[in-house]
């Protein structure tokens, strides 16, 4: 059902640690909430189990389907907005973090795809929030600390969701 | 056809002028862009060059120079197989506080049409600034495999 989708967005960081310990702050909110803005990860270990990224107050920020589950190299899973509301009208995307040994280090990869002709300014979403989100990851792994980055949708994003018709 | 344009982003834990330090100093650049140490005045117009082990492997010009906010120069490659074959292409860096964290963007364009270095900094420049932001948050560096293989591969040509 993913070759529909194409990767439109791609971000790479290598971090000084071991593949199971970044799979692992992918997939334990423990760790997700301290990097990905407070969010909890809840995820069904095997394909075809549900994806949930989870607010402090107990709201559904994205939900999806596990598409890939390869531990400690490839989660693949869908990702539709819940919230904030407006989102909720963008079709589903996928998101793949492919994890691999690096000379002693890890390289992550993430990609984000998408189905349909996604305008740039939709796109800008993402390609602002990963680098922060993975920058923590990369932070908080190292380091034990997650800086806390403060962030809000690109209004040209916020606008052209607006435009968007569905 | 759109002209590429690499555009990374990373958030640092540090200051604006401690980054903008790192980038602009050999013995800095020497640690965590593995073994590249860059030599420059870094006033605009001035020639900037990484050199590693002795041998140039990038060379360019200061085209702005905004410390800590900003840093740009032209960048063409020297080391193999590019050999400085290709036209200047250009780097710009932006640094922004960001309460305890400093946004670093790298954006690198203007490539020749066809561009061959552009597949090589793709890949090279999220390593770099990965080990940037490691060796300014824990003093660790991170290692660029293929640099080594090719370093032992022209080692093992010279001495063939």
């Amino acid at each position: 059902m993913t070759a529909r989708f194409k990767p439109k967005t791609v971000y790479v960081t290598y971090i000084a640690s071991t593949p199971e310990k970044v799979w692992q702050a992918l997939t334990s909110s423990e760790f997700t909430r301290k990097y990905f803005w407070e969010r909890d990860v809840e995820i069904e270990p095997k394909r075809g189990g549900a994806f949930m990224l989870r607010l402090p107050d107990g709201r559904i920020n994205v939900q999806g389907k596990v598409l890939d589950h390869d531990p400690p190299r490839r989660l693949s899973v869908t990702w539709h907005v819940e919230w904030p509301e407006d989102f909720r009208k963008l079709p589903e995307c996928v998101v793949t973090y492919d994890i691999a040994p690096a000379d002693g280090a890890v390289r992550l990869t993430m990609t984000e795809s998408h189905s349909w002709d996604v305008p740039e300014a939709i796109l800008s979403g993402g390609r602002m929030g990963w680098p922060a989100v993975l920058s923590g990851l990369k932070s908080l792994l190292e380091t034990g600390t997650a800086p806390a980055i403060q962030m809000e949708p690109p209004k040209e994003m916020i606008e052209a969701i607006r435009r968007l018709k569905v | 056809m759109t002209k590429p344009v690499f555009v990374y982003v990373t958030y640092i834990a540090s200051t604006p002028e401690k980054v903008f330090k790192a980038l602009t100093d050999g013995d800095a650049t020497a640690k965590f862009w593995f073994g590249n140490a860059v030599t420059s005045d870094w006033k605009v117009g001035s020639a900037v060059t990484f050199h590693r082990d002795g041998k140039l492997v990038v060379s360019g010009q200061v085209l702005e120079n905004d410390a800590p906010r900003r840093l740009s120069y032209t960048f063409q490659a020297q080391h193999a197989p590019h050999n400085g074959a290709e036209k200047h292409s250009r780097v710009v860096m932006d640094l922004e506080q960001q309460r305890d964290q400093v946004k670093l963007t790298v954006t690198h364009d203007d490539f020749a049409p066809d561009s061959k270095v552009f597949a090589s900094i793709s890949n090279g420049w999220p390593l770099v600034l990965s080990s940037l932001k490691s060796y300014l948050e824990t003093n660790r560096v991170l290692y660029a495999p293929w640099y080594e293989e090719a370093a032992k591969r022209e080692a093992e040509k010279a001495v063939s």
